[in-house]
């Protein structure tokens, strides 16, 4: 584009230099969103910082009629239910690019990469509303445990919604290796596991590492799943099979039942964090990238 | 050692494939199975006839059409406010941020927009009216023009990125021939590029009605209700498919409603589904052109 800059400066009339400046201000509009909402978000929770706020906000009870309330089941909940979520969809999406690239059939990894190509386009309520009625019944009767509406449930169902984002970073990233490369160690004598283990998935670890950052954030930031399907009892877990509540479902739950002032302090303090989180995965990736160029 | 790990690789690889077919079917044939059976006009219209609903205004109370409707004027409005930003933005980054200081700023304004958690960006919507209900507007509520304007935000980073794409993958010769014949540098673009483009572009404004169909976190916060009729201007309360479907899980009273909670499920997928499809055969055929 810079081959035609000297041409068009003389002739810009009116017109030109409106339009200009009207893509300009639209492009400006994303940068404007995004302090907009971190201006909100600090304006709603600056209340906060009062000391003996913050001390309330930092404690593992969340009993807003008994004045205590408490956000780090939450906090633990989302980090937790991000975790669990990952360790399941993350081999699991590394094991279909391995499949893909070539350790397979062909008919198997033409079949899953289209299914999961199908599968980023499941609205998340949905995934939610078959969970409901399908695992959630299913793990209640076969654990004997409470009300199936747990960790465990939360986790399965959120491991769905990640395997799409893990898979086709992970098959770009693969694809994107030199065909050359490919046939050159096929003549060295290395079988498609082998150049696996040794050649491509060391060479492509930036790929890796920025499909788990992307992954974590997803989970991290899915309300919908984890609200309906995780029980979203305030409590640290003891075990799988416990129920959890997550910060994105504590802000939908606060919302809508209206607790008074410092419940809504909660809820903004679960806004900054998603949103911290959300920065952190950005800054992250960008790290990963820079590193790559 | 190394056998053992390659084994263990090769099972992993089978299996998570293996996996993955299995459990989607699984999910796919449930919701067919209970769903498609109260797939039909009785769904969206419950016990008024299709005419009167749509036609005479008669209030449907036992059917899906009103959240259908919801969900249509939320992905309009959201959509009208959303595509020209996002295209012009798009076209400012590819064509015109030639600074890097600006073009970068931008970029990470638009990362940052695009990875945040859907029910941020609701939270955002819900904190603006308890401002406004403190300050100038004692009545304001939550509503149907204040959810388009955060599901915009939320498609906004699509639109911003396949405009982009579209213009940044044109050949340069393409670039050139106008220029080279006296286009201005926005002739060029409007007349030219825009048009080259075009497909890429239409291929984000179908994934960014997609998403504004389907995001539940957003309007949770920002004004949906389960009975509110058919919404009669910007400022009421709206339903929408994805809220009820949601509703329905936690709330449902009678088998009925339960079937029409699987039945609206099935419906909702299978409109994204075909929504994502069309906009990803677009996008592969704009590579394949490309190559």
């Amino acid at each position: 584009m810079d081959t035609y800059r000297c041409l068009n400066d003389t002739r810009k009339g009116l017109v030109e230099t409106l339009i200009e400046s009207w893509l300009f201000v639209a492009a400006m509009i994303s940068a404007i969103a995004v302090g907009a909402i971190l201006f909100f978000l600090i304006y709603f929770a600056w209340p906060i910082f009062h000391e003996d706020h913050l001390w309330k906000l930092l404690s593992w009870y969340w009993r807003p009629f008994q004045d205590q309330f408490g956000i780090l089941p939450m906090v633990a909940g989302s980090v937790l239910l991000g975790i669990s979520s990952m360790l399941l969809a993350y081999p699991m999406g590394i094991g279909v690019c391995c499949c893909v690239y070539g350790l397979g059939p062909r008919w198997l990894s033409g079949l899953t990469l289209m299914i999961v190509r199908i599968m980023t386009s499941v609205p998340t309520v949905v995934y939610g509303f078959v969970s409901v009625f399908l695992l959630v019944p299913f793990l209640r009767e076969f654990f004997y445990h409470g009300s199936g509406f747990s960790w465990l449930a939360a986790t399965l169902t959120l491991s769905l919604l990640v395997l799409p984002t893990v898979t086709l970073i992970v098959n770009a990233q693969f694809e994107l290796f030199d065909p050359e490369i490919r046939l050159a160690t096929t003549a060295l004598g290395f079988s498609p596991i082998k150049q696996l283990i040794w050649v491509v998935i060391p060479a492509s670890y930036k790929g890796l590492l920025a499909a788990a950052v992307l992954g974590f954030g997803r989970a991290v930031g899915d309300t919908i799943i984890s609200l309906m399907v995780s029980g979203n009892s305030p409590q640290f877990p003891h075990s799988m099979l416990d129920s959890i509540r997550t910060l994105t479902a504590h802000v939908a739950l606060v919302v809508s039942t209206e607790a008074g002032s410092m419940a809504y302090n909660s809820l903004f303090a679960a806004g900054i964090m998603l949103f911290g989180v959300s920065a952190l995965v950005n800054g992250a990736l960008r790290f990963i990238r820079a590193g790559s160029e | 050692m190394r056998r053992s790990l390659e084994k263990i690789i090769v099972i992993l690889s089978y299996a998570s494939s293996v996996m993955t077919i299995m459990i989607f079917s699984v999910f796919l044939w449930f919701l067919i199975s209970r769903g498609y059976t109260t797939l039909n006009l009785k769904l969206l219209f419950g016990n008024v006839s299709p005419y009167g609903a749509i036609f005479k205004g008669i209030p449907v109370w036992d059917g899906v059409w009103p959240a259908l409707v919801g969900t249509t004027f939320l992905v309009f409005i959201s959509c009208a406010i959303a595509v020209p930003v996002g295209i012009s933005a798009g076209i400012f980054l590819a064509e015109y941020a030639t600074t890097s200081r600006w073009r970068s700023f931008i970029n990470f304004a638009v990362d940052l927009l695009a990875g945040m958690p859907s029910i941020v960006m609701g939270l955002f919507g819900f904190a603006m009216i308890m401002l406004l209900r403190s300050s100038l507007l004692p009545e304001a509520t939550t509503c149907l023009l204040l959810a388009s304007i955060c599901i915009a935000l939320l498609v906004l980073p699509y639109l911003i990125r396949t405009t982009q794409a579209a213009l940044e993958t044109l050949p340069a010769a393409l670039r050139l021939t106008g220029v080279s014949m006296g286009f201005t540098k926005w002739q060029n673009i409007f007349r030219v590029l825009l048009p080259y483009a075009s497909r890429g572009i239409l291929s984000g404004v179908i994934l960014a009605i997609g998403r504004a169909a389907e995001d539940t976190a957003v309007i949770l916060l920002t004004g949906v209700v389960a009975n509110s009729g058919l919404p009669g201007s910007l400022t009421d309360k709206f339903e929408a498919l994805p809220f009820s479907i949601y509703y329905l899980a936690a709330e449902h009273r009678t088998a009925e409603e339960l079937n029409r909670g699987f039945g609206s499920a099935l419906l909702l997928l299978i409109l994204t589904a075909v929504l994502f499809q069309i906009a990803y055969w677009f996008h592969g055929r704009i590579s394949k052109g490309s190559r």
